[in-house]
């Protein structure tokens, strides 16, 4: 299944240099519609979490126990918490949490595992062997003990819960990239570039490393997604990120159980919110993979 | 804002009252036999010795099958010092200066026989074939204490603390008890009725004192059938049974289940038909919504407390300005009005349970740091004192545990009557052990949350909780003060209520606001939720107390439903 | 081949030993041990000897290196040793819940199965119409809601339901009893916690069958199929299927091993007595024989079926041999 550099290149080419803006985006739109409703999801968040100091109406923090549990209405359009503080304003601040995690996660975490990957396919041998036995191990570890060693270790400070969020992604990524690298080590040119005594390191970076961008940018925009949903499942068993900042996670896991009924405002908004937020991730990453990858393109 | 003293005062006066209501209803409603009691424990216990351990969840689903020698009364649990007999025959008067205590124990207790339906292994049922049904004398239930207060190598007590009053125990003839005192002791009654205090066999023990860890042989109202670990525990009634009548159900089953939402949705699909802990109040809210008449909902101060523990060594907080500042800043009054509403918090107290004789009046309280009346008056003083310190921009980190009920939520509510005085908190919550090793090993916390939750309410015993921390062994606040050590044991070895009562106050003042050690925020409030049908059962102020299910009965449909 | 058989399973030997490694130390370095839990673990009084007391029953005061050899010698002896928590034989914790557990990974895989396979074939053949993106919107919703919640919402919605037509709230029952006992009464208990995470976990082998399909229906014999003039459904059934079906059980197999001790959080929601929620308390409790058993386990579990797809691939694919 190698991915040959010239189709790569091309494709990316295809996103970089075609003008004007206008026309891509029409054609994005009308040849990967999911893709495109993906993208507007994601850049709507984008906008909420940049400019959540104007766009939301009230203070996400500050407790007002006179107005606890409301329903959605004029005053509070999505509703108020147990603490009296609106959900809307929550979720706005909220989304600039779950991007932070999110991307960052995600991009640590792939990049960990191109590196990673690409070093293991171009080295081989025994190295490779050590490494897969080790991403073996990595792959397998339940998470929830990683999570809680790095979080009652460092504490529970939003960086410690992206560091337990990204540990699962690394082996993920190192493993799907080694594959597509495995195919290109075997290409004559690195060989050739290997005999003209360029350094592993150039090799590796200017060689190898572009070669397997297709699968590197469909595991990020997966991974934050996963972030996302991962930040959530910590919260609910308490490892994930603190109130009484606002995060969807928290939102959702602290009054789901609770208030399930008598106010599901307080758990259906976030979880809508986590919801479509992975949706959209995953529909621009699906759409990603048909352009990336030439074989998947339509008739 | 109620006042506690008048609460209080309501409360028992309410509570003769409901006493005589109840009475008058029993009297209508004969117990009826038979049925299954289906409940649901939030736990999985570690081990079945309660001896040994400090868990609710040892004592749910295993207090059924033992006998205890004395006990809150079933009948009147509510009350914090109405204890009564179990094994022996009549509470007996202290004599020798209040330095000794003869209890007479009951004949015709038997051992349980293996029941119908048991699923336990050969070994065990040889052990049932030897004790089973012979009469359980004064020397089991010395053996019993002997074990508790003066463990032999290798078995552990976890209270032996509680008895450091007794001297020796003795057992002259199979029907009499002996405690002698080194001194008299107004804790010594209430220690003795803790709801741990199995009776195990003399015999048992004798062959091994680890058996009862694992292994149930009682003289209880029920006996053993099925434990499986994480899942549920069975039992059947135990027909000998000595209290005359009693029990009323032909068995139990308890389901291990921890999830709140997943007891709450249990009684409402009828999987279960009442659980022991306890509910928040949104929970009770929409459970009341759905079953109407169908449930039962019964209500009650929690001999538990939150508290707010600075860190006495770390600065700013070695500082008794800064700490005076961190509990004036709280509204308990009201907080107790709205967290009433989303947590299991309510009443507002001060170092004793509120209902007791012991605890502060509500003017006495209002003298004390954190609990004024005026609000803005003692947000004013907070600002002033923290000014005083050099600490206008007071910034630190709360320590709390991961748990949301009651502790992210009342934390969360903290945080944000500290940003009143201008203090900026951020919070750190950890895990049950991680939190706990924070506190008692690291101690690298600012501020942290803290609880302080016993079973039958013994308050000289419980507020030990404020003595040097080279002594008690759960505070954590790092201080040492041995003015509070003194008044802790001039308390204790005093059986004149007055004096007890005067002590408690200078100790509380010092605690609380001279000295401003540590800190109660609110205390916790028991609701139980039950079926409707589940007849004979009172509520009582600790999840620890009231459990051995011998006056439980069903009323039709749930008595014939439940042998389904 | 036999020679391959026999590397991979002595490369098991150092990818368990790091398995031990990492759960050993790891639940050492998260502060707090399991006698902090016991004795006053809720706030009530601490006897300060009962807890060094404890401390040495169950050898947390050994230096670390004794530990970690009794572990790794119990280990290879098959000696688990006893829970810390409970007291009881780890083998017999294990056995009370592996039933439930196996079950519940058994009955999700074949949802999941069941749902992936026809979805997935459905949107590769109909590639970019509307059915493709209400088939893929449906699939990828599955991952993007979170299991917790769906599961609440699940009993939650029984409750409400049952209520409203027949006039008694139902929920599923919270006490396991094994298939064979009792089959009805089983499957009411175990059958919506595997439909929620069937659907969940349907998600990735959906998209994973869409484009292996496509991938396979762009090859050269597929072509030549249909020159000869084959009908679509015999190419599909016959020709493409069976070849695209190679990533897609790659993909099932590794859920099936996380399956085994992997639902932690559904396991908890419907209160199922399984090996997830067991690990969950055991972390929880600072119980470490037991977390490091259930970790072994996992992990031996979830090489083997690595294994085993392995060989599976080589059985479905010809074309891969093994030197």
């Amino acid at each position: 299944m190698a991915v040959s550099e010239v189709q790569v290149e091309a494709a990316v080419e295809g996103f970089a240099e075609r003008a004007p803006l206008a026309t891509v985006v029409l054609g994005l739109i009308r040849r990967q519609p999911l893709g495109a409703a993906g993208a507007l999801i994601v850049i709507i968040m984008i906008l909420m979490a940049a400019f959540a100091e104007f766009v939301a109406p009230y203070d996400p923090i500050a407790n007002n126990f006179e107005d606890m549990l409301l329903a959605p209405g004029a005053k509070y359009w999505l509703g108020t918490d147990e603490f009296g503080r609106d959900i809307l304003s929550r979720l706005i601040y909220g989304a600039r949490t779950a991007l932070f995690v999110g991307f960052v996660a995600a991009f640590v975490g792939a990049t960990s595992g191109l590196v990673l990957g690409v070093a293991s396919a171009y080295f081989g041998g025994r190295f490779d062997l050590l490494f897969q036995r080790v991403m073996d191990v990595f792959m397998a570890f339940p998470l929830i003990i990683l999570a809680l060693a790095v979080v009652s270790i460092l504490g529970t400070g939003i960086q410690n819960v992206i560091i337990a969020i990204t540990i699962p992604f690394i082996p993920n990524c190192a493993r799907v990239v080694r594959s597509n690298a495995l195919a290109i080590r075997e290409i004559p040119y690195i060989d050739a570039a290997r005999a003209c005594g360029f350094s592993h390191a150039r090799i590796i970076l200017r060689h190898m490393v572009p070669n397997v961008m297709a699968p590197y940018l469909i595991m990020i925009t997966a991974f934050v997604g996963q972030a996302i949903l991962l930040e959530a499942s910590l919260s609910y068993l308490g490892l994930g990120v603190q109130e009484p900042t606002p995060a969807w996670g928290l939102m959702l896991s602290g009054g789901a159980e609770e208030y399930a009924e008598s106010a599901p405002w307080i758990a259906v908004f976030p979880g809508i919110g986590i919801s479509l937020a992975v949706f959209g991730f995953n529909l621009f990453g699906d759409a990603l993979r048909d352009v990336l990858d030439p074989k998947l393109r339509s008739r | 804002m109620r006042s506690v003293i008048s609460k209080s005062a309501i409360a028992l006066a309410l509570g003769v009252t409901t006493a005589l209501w109840v009475g008058g209803a029993a009297a209508a409603e004969t117990p009826k036999r038979g049925g299954t009691l289906l409940y649901v424990i939030p736990s999985n216990p570690p081990s079945a010795d309660a001896h040994r351990e400090t868990t609710f969840g040892t004592i749910h689903p295993f207090a059924q099958f033992y006998s205890v020698l004395i006990r809150v009364n079933p009948d009147n649990p509510a009350s914090p010092t109405d204890i009564v007999c179990d094994l022996c025959t009549e509470m007996p008067k202290p004599t020798n200066g209040g330095k000794k205590y003869t209890f007479k124990i009951r004949k015709g207790v038997t051992w349980h026989k293996t029941a119908a339906g048991a699923k336990v292994s050969e070994d065990v049922k040889k052990v049932y074939d030897q004790v089973g049904g012979t009469p359980l004398t004064a020397q089991d239930v010395k053996a019993t204490f002997d074990r508790i207060i003066f463990p032999p190598e290798g078995v552990k007590s976890a209270r032996k603390g509680f008895y450091t009053m007794v001297e020796k125990i003795s057992a002259p003839d199979d029907e009499t008890l002996v405690f002698d005192l080194k001194y008299p002791s107004g804790a010594f009654i209430p220690a003795l009725a803790a709801p741990y205090n199995f009776v195990y066999s003399k015999k048992v023990l004798d062959m091994d004192q680890r058996w009862v860890e694992k292994n149930v042989l009682g003289s209880g109202p029920f006996r053993f059938v099925e434990w499986q670990p994480g899942a549920f525990i069975s039992a059947e009634r135990n027909p000998d049974y000595y209290h005359e009548g009693k029990p009323y159900l032909d068995g139990t089953e308890a389901i291990f289940a921890k999830k709140y939402s997943i007891n709450l949705q249990a009684l409402r699909g009828g999987r279960a038909y009442i659980q022991f802990r306890g509910f928040p109040p949104k929970m009770r809210d929409d459970l009341k919504k759905a079953l109407g008449d169908k449930l039962t909902v019964q209500e009650s101060a929690w001999n538990c407390a939150l508290f707010m523990t600075p860190n006495n060594k770390k600065p700013p907080f070695d500082d008794v300005r800064v700490r005076r500042a961190l509990t004036l800043a709280i509204d308990r009054w009201g907080g107790s009005k709205y967290l009433s509403k989303i947590a299991i918090v309510k009443p507002v107290g001060g170092i004793v349970f509120p209902d007791h004789p012991l605890a502060a009046t509500k003017e006495e309280l209002e003298q004390i740091a954190g609990y004024w009346p005026d609000i803005e008056k003692s947000r004013a003083e907070a600002r002033r004192l923290l000014k005083e310190a050099g600490q206008e921009d007071l910034e630190f980190v709360f320590h709390n545990r991961a748990v949301d009920m009651p502790y992210k939520i009342v934390g969360t509510w903290m945080i944000d009557q500290w940003a009143k005085i201008g203090v900026k908190v951020t919070q750190r919550v950890q895990p049950t052990a991680p939190f706990y090793a924070t506190l008692r090993q690291k101690k690298d916390f600012d501020v942290s949350m803290d609880f302080n939750c016993q079973s039958i309410v013994n308050p000289l015993i419980d507020v030990s909780k404020f003595n040097s921390d080279d002594i008690s062994g759960n505070q954590y606040a790092g201080y040492q003060d041995r003015v509070l050590d003194d008044m802790w044991e001039k308390m204790n070895r005093t059986g004149d209520v007055a004096e007890q009562r005067r002590i408690m106050r200078a100790f509380e003042k010092r605690a609380l606001d001279e000295k401003a050690y540590q800190f109660v925020t609110l205390w916790w409030y028991r609701i139980i939720l039950h079926r409707s049908d589940v007849k004979g059962w009172k509520i009582s102020p600790s999840h620890y107390l009231n459990v051995d299910l011998s006056n439980i009965w069903l009323e039709e449909p749930l008595r014939s439903e439940s042998l389904k | 081949m036999y020679q391959y058989i026999i590397k991979r399973l002595l490369l098991m030997v150092p990818a368990l030993f790091g398995a031990a490694v990492l759960v050993f130390f790891l639940m050492r370095l998260i502060p707090g041990d399991i006698c902090d839990l016991r004795i006053g673990g809720e706030g009530g009084y601490r006897d300060l000897e009962m807890v060094a007391a404890c401390r040495t029953e169950f050898g947390i005061d050994d230096p670390m290196y004794v530990q970690f050899l009794e572990f790794v010698w119990g280990f290879i002896r098959f000696d688990l040793g006893t829970s810390m928590w409970t007291g009881q034989p780890i083998l017999y914790e294990l056995g009370l819940r592996f039933e439930l557990s196996l079950q519940l990974a058994i009955m999700t895989t074949v949802i999941s199965i069941l749902i992936a396979i026809p979805l997935g074939t459905i949107s590769a053949i109909k590639q970019d119409t509307w059915i493709d993106y209400v088939v893929r919107s449906f699939s990828i919703a599955g991952i993007a809601v979170p299991s917790f919640w769906l599961g609440i919402m699940i009993i939650l919605g029984l409750l409400i339901y049952t209520q409203a037509w027949f006039g008694t709230p139902w929920m599923p029952p919270i006490k396991y009893v094994p298939l064979w006992e009792d089959p009805g009464y089983n499957l009411s208990m175990l059958i919506w916690p595997a439909m929620a995470t069937g659907y969940r976990y349907s998600a990735v082998a959906t998209r994973m069958t869409r484009s292996a399909l496509l991938e396979v229906l762009r090859e050269d014999y597929v072509r030549t199929a249909r020159a000869k003039g084959l009908l679509e459904k015999v190419i599909i059934n016959r020709h493409a299927l069976k070849n695209a079906l190679l990533p897609v059980v790659t993909v099932i197999g590794i859920e099936f091993a996380f399956l085994m001790g992997g639902l932690v959080v559904t396991e908890q929601v419907f209160n199922l007595n399984g090996l997830g929620k067991l690990f969950v308390e055991s972390v929880i409790n600072k119980d470490y024989t037991l977390t490091q058993a259930l970790v072994m386990l996992v992990v031996t579990i979830f090489i083997f079926v690595n294994f085993a797809v392995d060989l599976l691939y080589g059985w479905l694919d010809p074309r891969i041999r093994y030197a």
